[in-house]
């Protein structure tokens, strides 16, 4: 397939370069400003230098990306709420073309995804969006493989930073801002955390996810959810006493979604450690199955956007 | 209900009240004038607190006797004493420590409260969540005036965990307090 790529941040990037590994050519490469497109396959290299240099890409517009030769649109722009432009409009744009879609950007496909539905309904490409929900780990997938009907509930941790923060808390009985800072320092929370803590990042995904679950009907403020920032060290110690303890769990089925702090046992699926994620779908005739790994990176989100290209029909 | 103190809070550390628990025991006695009364005499003697008697009149075990339930609270590490003393009374005891309710359930309150008035909390639990108190644990690192963390261990009759858990969030909101509850449902209950 030929791919073009919105975004050259770390996930694009890593698209960029993985791409040839998976089989694939990369007609155009975009970030906020620049573009290098080339319906002969770009200079990945040369571009990846570029942009680790912060030069220009290449010498187009963003916008000039849609005029390539492109069967797939990558959109790996930033994740915006309520209308989640610019990302929506990149995915109108291809599907008008009848080009498919794979999305690494959550704003989509929580926000708006009936609307998606209904632009992939006319066009002949379609849309996937493996890498929005727990990075390398294939959530959606094994969604889809045991049928979404058949699937009850989707329940686990989708947030490698406040996954961290929770862990670090219980095992060096630090408080959450102490936590906070080391998770800065090491580079595992970003400077702006908002969005990881206050269970809005989780929230997105446990939207998309319900929305795959009911085919449709969530965005953001349907969800009802709460952070970490509560919670003190002195509540992990009392979790841990009783052989528990407490994380950011999300939930989603037909009926809602749910993100917040929960009490799980200390030795059980759902407890994982540091940065890691965890999905545990449950299925009507199947019993549980369980998911763990790496959540979010850019090589980890990278292969989840090649499988999905992997999965997509022949234009 | 369980008698809950409200002691620990003035304890800098965590420590759980030792809590009473109800349980549920099975006793056969024989037909004759004032046995259930000597029979029950035991559970009294040895820190129990008599909470029901289920006699079921014409239902009669095969060797005669009447089976008779009896719902008792008594703090845990007593219970084993009362069932012993039964048996040492020579009451034919055939089942005991089936809990009264059916369900237990943790959870964790977190902030000022002290000043949000802990045993006003814990009694709005009981009432409108229908749940009796087991347990407490209470951390308070930075004194009671900061913000503290309490766990509590409910008892609840099964199949109420979801209303239960409904009905605490509630008092936690009105009382801004924030709620950790347990995740219920899949495996991870
Ligand atoms: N990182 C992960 O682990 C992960 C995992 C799952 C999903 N995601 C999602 O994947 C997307 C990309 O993540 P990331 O970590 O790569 O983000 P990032 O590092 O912030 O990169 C975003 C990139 O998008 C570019 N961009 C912004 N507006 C654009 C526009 N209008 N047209 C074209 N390019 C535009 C930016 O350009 P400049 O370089 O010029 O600023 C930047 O290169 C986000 O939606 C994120 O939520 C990320």
């Amino acid at each position: 397939m030929k791919l073009a790529i919105l975004g050259a941040g770390d996930v694009g990037r890593s698209v960029a370069d993985l791409a040839g590994e998976y089989g694939h050519d990369v007609v155009a490469l975009a970030d906020s400003t620049t573009a290098t497109v080339d319906d002969d396959g770009i200079d990945i290299a040369g571009a990846l230098e570029r942009k680790a240099g912060d030069e220009a890409l290449g010498s187009s517009e963003p916008d000039d990306v849609f005029d390539a030769d492109y069967d797939v649109l990558v959109e790996a722009t930033p994740t915006t709420l309520d209308d989640a432009e610019p990302g929506f409009s990149h995915v109108t744009r291809a599907l008008e073309a009848d080009r498919h879609v794979v999305l690494a950007n959550k704003g989509p496909v929580a926000e708006r995804y009936e609307e998606l539905r209904a632009l992939e309904a006319d066009s002949a490409g379609s849309i996937r969006f493996e890498a929005t929900v727990g990075g390398a780990i294939p959530v959606l997938s094994t969604i889809e493989d045991s049928t979404p009907q058949a699937v009850t509930a989707a329940r686990g941790v989708l947030n490698g930073t406040a996954n961290f923060i929770l862990t670090r808390m219980a095992a060096e009985g630090l408080d959450y801002e102490h936590v906070l800072a080391e998770a800065q320092d090491l580079g595992v929370a970003e400077a702006d955390p908002t969005f990881d803590v206050d269970g809005t990042d989780a929230a997105l995904k446990f939207v998309i996810l319900a929305n795959v679950l009911a085919d449709g009907g969530f965005s953001l403020e349907d969800a009802t959810v709460e952070g970490i920032q509560n919670i003190p060290g002195s509540a992990l110690d009392l979790a841990a006493e009783d052989g528990r303890t407490i994380r950011l769990i999300g939930e989603a089925t037909r009926d809602g979604v749910r993100v917040g702090p929960r009490l799980v046992p200390e030795n059980g699926p759902l407890a994982v450690t540091g940065t890691r994620n965890i999905v545990q779908i449950e299925t009507r005739n199947a019993g549980s199955l369980h998911s763990s790994g790496r959540g979010a990176g850019g090589p980890e989100t990278a292969t989840a956007v090649l499988s999905d290209v992997g999965r997509l029909p022949p234009l | 209900m369980a008698a809950v103190s409200d002691d620990p809070v003035d304890e800098d550390e965590a420590e759980t009240d030792g809590g009473v628990r109800a349980y549920t025991v099975r006793l056969e006695l024989v037909d004759e004038p004032g046995e259930l009364l000597r029979a029950l005499s035991p559970i009294a003697n040895n820190g129990g607190n008599l909470l029901s008697i289920h006699h079921e009149r014409g239902n009669i075990t095969p060797r005669g006797h009447i089976p008779v339930e009896v719902d008792l609270e008594s703090p845990p590490d007593r219970f084993d004493g009362i069932v012993d003393a039964l048996r040492d009374a020579g009451v034919n005891v055939i089942q005991a420590g089936a809990e009264h309710y059916g369900e237990e359930i943790s959870v964790v309150l977190v902030g000022n409260l002290v000043e949000r008035d802990l045993s006003n909390t814990l009694s709005r639990i009981e009432d409108e969540a229908d749940a009796v108190v087991r347990d407490l644990s209470l951390a308070a690192p930075d004194g009671t005036d900061a913000v503290s963390s309490a766990r509590i261990r409910l008892a609840i009759d099964s199949g109420r965990s979801d209303a239960a858990l409904e009905a605490i969030r509630a008092i936690g909101s009105e009382k801004e307090l924030t709620v950790v509850e347990p995740l219920l449902g899949g495996d991870s209950a």
